[in-house]
């Protein structure tokens, strides 16, 4: 982050409803022109964190401040954003012009401005010839997008997307993801975007606050929280993970049944058990009694290799997803999606046996239970 | 989740949410309607409570008297000492109401207004009283009087605070049989009315049988009617001369039997609505269970229909209870001999001037009235809970036998209530029953009745209009802020108290509550007493509950986050009202604009006591032309305001429907 102020800065947030705790001593700082994601299970405490920025749901303690100026105690109509709910809130008996010009109005603009405005918002959004029409005559990809133009209509220095494509078929959502990126790389707000749904975080955001019991369990870019998780619920939360019990040798290696891994670093003292973890792409097939093409002894079998058993395989499409187990894994499962390509070179099929890598710097081990 | 609360200690300070321009505005509405509320219903109720508990009784300790026969002064004496010589007035004669008053000249043996005899009399303690003529007197100066003057004295009472009241009522069983009377009508009309409205319920929410939207209408028609009209219709069908009198053998139509069947017929739409919105929300899918897994009819009846129309029921069967034991105007007119708890509370204060007692017999009225309501908004509440978003609606489907007897059944029911209806009509119409059978107007000539006239028809029309716009106003006004309004949950919770209130008090109990509060001299608000406006006021609190869940109901189903969008982009909250909130909710606001209208024609109770010459109502004409003997103008009268109310009711039918095609079109797609 530098020495630039950040734009939003975010301290010590604590969010009490009665005496349950909401949101726990957060603090986040966003910079101007950035798009983050707030991704957690429901619960996780984003959409409280989402509505304190807003001032809909004022935070118990702690402090926010937007472009330098506390903000922490005002009521919504004292800042400056513009929001977009999941369900749109569109004025249902209000035109789509009459709804996007409902910001514009009372500030001292001219009718003629408001619809110069209006119109070209509404191009903005891709939507100029539904300017007459109700909400209820457009879809919902269509209303998202008024919503969204409603929201930018006065030049706000702040966006909150409150999960604004959950209520969207999986086509429209993936088509309007972009939409939404692109139009907001081009007027370059800044942008903060509560979502349940991962896929929506990792292509969407510049940065991904993962959140849980009203804690951040971790601040990072999407590739980031993909291949680093911080912690075991990030690595759980965000995409496949296999994860298998194991025992701690010493910091760069552990014991899963009667298999000694080298991992990446970790701080858990020997003889201690956690979890250690591996994304199914990560495992790496070598057929039967095959080499790794890229050791550099070639008669020696590389680190972290042993025989499994493919006891099941599921045909996913663009990959196959198979269930591994060896005795001495101790019947732990191990799932690994392997390319067709690599299927068919090495002619793996149910009950066969054949030889996987797991690569040093894809296995990460984590403390038991947070 | 985590419910520890954590350790604030290393927190900052707690923030303090700075309240905006709108949320300042908001609570003053709150303020302003919740003492709106406090002043026309708390106030009043607290007033009558107080009163119920007041008790009055002469004090002859506190004056002293001096005779002058013309031979000088004598010793003055206690009027206490004067009672003793004379033995006139035993203990329990001096007990008495806050209106009493005791003719001195009584205790004064061989007392003659000619006698050149003079009196002097005094108070000897502040606090006491009495009058000489109109002229109260209350210093402690001895006060000269001849004999002529001396017989207008009178003592007044002084004012002690205890049980004694409730003690006369209960130690007196011609007043406290009325418990028993009150609610044994009050259980077998409830019995009656869900029995006969649920059949007709299960009927239209169930069967493909014709005319349902007709048989409909004609059952809502007993709400747009006072509830004295059946009773009017049951005196002719069934009375001393009535036209079926043969029917009832040695019964009589005056007592339990009368108020029981007009009881049925002005309850039967409020229980017919509640229980057909409780078959109607049933889930189809459940049927279909039932059905694929071999379950007889009688048992799907048993086993889904009843259990899921149970809140219905139970719902019903409250409102039915307390609409019957708060009724005013039925047994009023065909009670007879028949004490029920609500015409008590009137013949005590019209009858008898016995305004604590009025008092202490609201106070027992309230209790019930209490329960029901309480029962029924526990009940209301699990209602919700019992539709799901999934839910399929109903669909019946065609089967002969079972839509014919339904329609039979529904005929009949129809039949009576438009019989109970054709009957009075009839009786306005005929010169004098039964001896001149010719149709005739003379009934309609209101102005040579008891009553007030046609005056007391316009008075009610403006009436109806000033409650229905004010109090729609008032109300949905006062459900938007106290839904809308940020934080403030202090007020919030003193508001909607306050506005549910109502629902629990019997109009009876609420009018005489305004007289003891408004009628007190020491009021500054006693200007209103006798007016337009106290008619008004106790209108629109007496009929706020359901305005109010109306209201809130609507406001309810609209998106939650209109009022956070708005204000981030910066309008004002009333900006959103009036262009949103408003236009959106428009068929709810008509809807308590109706209900209001329809109700303020129609009730009596509450008015009874507040109406003034100058104010008199179309309902309490029909009171008081039936007392009168008038009953075929009574009749008249009452088929005016069901002439009168169903015309509002089609104009709000046509005004919503345009209103709906002009300013919902955003509802149809």
């Amino acid at each position: 982050m530098g020495d630039t102020t950040p734009f939003l800065k975010i301290r010590n947030l604590t969010k009490m409803f009665g005496t349950f705790t909401a949101l726990k001593d957060i603090s986040l700082n966003v910079n101007e022109g950035e798009f983050i994601c707030f991704l957690g299970p429901s619960g996780c405490g984003k959409t409280t964190f989402l509505r304190a920025i807003a001032g809909l749901d004022i935070q118990t303690a702690g402090t926010i401040e937007q472009a330098g100026k506390d903000i922490s105690p005002l009521p919504p109509s004292e800042r400056d954003f513009g929001i977009v709910f999941q369900s749109y809130a569109l004025f249902p008996n209000l035109t789509v012009n009459r709804n996007i010009a409902y910001g514009l109005e009372n500030a001292g603009k001219s009718k003629k401005a408001i619809k110069a405005r209006v119109a070209e918002l509404l191009e903005m959004v891709g939507l100029s010839d539904q300017g007459d029409k109700y909400p209820a005559q457009l879809s919902g990809g269509q209303q998202q997008r008024i919503a969204l133009a409603r929201a930018l209509a006065t030049s706000p220095g702040l966006l909150l997307l409150d999960e604004p494509l959950s209520a969207l078929d999986a086509k429209v959502r993936t088509f309007l993801r972009h939409e939404i990126k692109d139009l907001q790389a081009k007027l370059g707000i800044t942008t903060v975007m509560v979502t349940h749904d991962q896929e929506e975080a990792l292509t969407m955001a510049d940065r991904i606050v993962v959140m849980d019991h009203g804690t951040i369990e971790q601040v990072g870019t999407p590739l980031e929280i993909y291949r680093e998780p911080a912690t075991l619920f990030v690595a759980d939360f965000i995409g496949e993970m296999n994860q298998l019990p194991a025992t701690a040798v010493n910091n760069t290696s552990t014991k899963v049944g009667d298999i000694e891994l080298v991992c990446n670093e970790h701080t858990i003292a020997q003889g201690q058990s956690g979890i250690l973890t591996i994304r199914p792409e990560d495992v790496v097939p070598h057929g039967k009694g095959a080499r790794s093409p890229g050791a550099k002894d070639p008669i020696k079998t590389p680190q972290n290799t042993f025989d499994v058993t493919i006891k099941e395989m599921e045909f996913l499409g663009s990959f196959w997803r198979a269930s591994l187990t060896s005795k001495k894994l101790h019947d732990h499962e191990l799932i690994a999606d392997f390319s067709i390509n690599a299927v068919s070179r090495m002619a793996l099929k149910e009950g066969g046996t054949i030889k996987v890598e797991l690569p040093e710097q894809a296995l990460r081990f984590y403390a038991a239970d947070n | 989740m985590v419910d520890v609360p954590i350790n604030t200690a290393h927190l900052g300070p707690t923030i303090k949410p700075k309240t905006g321009r709108d949320a300042w505005i908001m609570r003053a509405f709150i303020v302003v309607i919740g003492l709106y509320l406090v002043i026309t219903l708390a106030f009043p109720l607290y007033a009558m409570l107080s009163k119920s508990f007041n008790t009055y009784a002469f004090d002859l300790s506190r004056y002293e008297i001096q005779v002058n026969t013309g031979t000088g002064w004598g010793d003055p004496i206690t009027v206490e000492d004067l009672n003793e010589a004379v033995k006139k007035y035993k203990p329990e004669d001096l007990k008495t109401s806050s209106d009493g008053r005791l003719p001195i000249v009584e205790m004064i043996d061989g007392f003659s207004f000619r006698s050149k005899t003079l009196y002097r009399l005094r108070n000897t303690t502040k606090g006491s009283a009495y009058l000489v003529g109109s002229e109260r007197i209350t210093d402690t100066q001895w006060h000269e009087y001849t004999s002529n003057e001396f017989r207008r004295v009178f003592l007044k009472p002084v004012v002690a605070t205890g049980l004694d009241n409730f003690v006369q009522y209960f130690s007196n069983p011609s007043l406290f049989n009325s418990i028993y009377n009150s609610l044994f009508i009050a259980i077998v009309s409830m019995v009656i009315t869900i029995t006969l409205a649920f059949t007709f319920a299960y009927a239209m929410a169930r069967s493909k049988m014709r005319f349902k939207g007709a048989f409909k209408v004609i059952a809502m028609a007993p709400i747009l009617v006072p509830s004295l009209l059946p009773g009017i219709a049951l005196v002719y069908l069934f009375g001393n001369q009535g036209m079926l009198k043969v029917l009832m053998g040695d019964q009589t139509i005056y007592g339990p039997i009368g108020i029981i069947a007009g009881s049925v017929f002005f309850t039967f739409p409020h229980a017919m609505i509640i229980i057909q919105t409780s078959l109607s929300i049933s889930d189809a899918r459940l049927y279909e269970a039932s059905d694929a897994l071999g379950a007889s009819k009688i048992k799907t009846f048993f086993t889904v229909t009843l259990p899921g129309a149970r809140y219905g029921l139970i719902s019903a069967a409250f409102v039915v209870f307390n609409l019957v034991i708060t009724d005013f105007g039925l047994p009023k007119v065909i009670g007879g001999q028949f004490n029920v708890l609500a015409v008590d509370i009137y013949k005590q204060v019209i009858g008898q001037q016995n305004f604590e007692m009025g008092a202490v017999v609201s106070v027992v009225l309230l209790i019930p009235a209490m329960f029901a309501f309480a029962i029924d908004r526990i009940v209301q509440k699990k209602q919700v809970s019992t539709l799901t978003a999934r839910s399929v609606p109903y669909e019946p489907k065609v089967n002969r036998r079972f839509d014919n007897i339904m329609f039979t059944y529904s005929a009949v029911v129809a039949g009576l209530i438009v019989t109970v209806l054709a009957v009075c009509q009839f009786a306005a119409l005929i010169k004098f029953w039964p001896y001149d059978l010719t149709l005739s107007l003379v009934n309609y000539d209101f102005d040579v009745m008891d009553g007030g006239g046609w005056g007391s028809f316009t008075n009610s029309i403006k009436l109806g209009f000033m409650v229905a716009f004010i109090g729609t106003v008032v109300v949905f006004v006062g459900a938007y802020m106290v839904e809308k309004v940020p934080a403030f949950g202090l007020g919030r919770s003193a508001f909607q108290f306050l506005a549910m209130l109502p629902m629990a008090i019997p109009g009876m109990v609420l009018g005489l509550a305004y007289i003891f509060f408004f009628n007190d001299p020491a009021n500054p608000l006693n200007g209103i007493y006798g007016t337009m406006a106290i008619l008004v006021i106790c209108s629109i609190t007496h009929f706020y509950t359901v305005s109010h869940l109306t209201a809130l109901t609507a406001l309810k189903q609209m998106d939650k986050e209109f009022e956070s969008v708005s204000a981030s982009l910066k309008q004002p909250f009333y900006k959103l009202f009036t262009r949103v909130t408003v236009p959106v909710c428009l068929p709810a606001i008509l809807d308590i604009s109706i209900y209001l209208f329809v109700n303020a024609m129609t009730t009596v109770s509450a008015l009874i006591f507040l109406y003034s010459p100058d104010t008199t109502l179309a309902s309490v004409a029909m009171l008081n032309m039936d007392d009168a003997g008038d009953i075929a103008p009574a009749a008249a009268m009452g088929m005016m305001i069901f002439y009168a109310n169903s015309i509002a009711r089609i104009i709000h039918h046509f005004a919503s429907k345009g209103l709906y095609t002009k300013t919902q079109a955003w509802r149809t797609r």
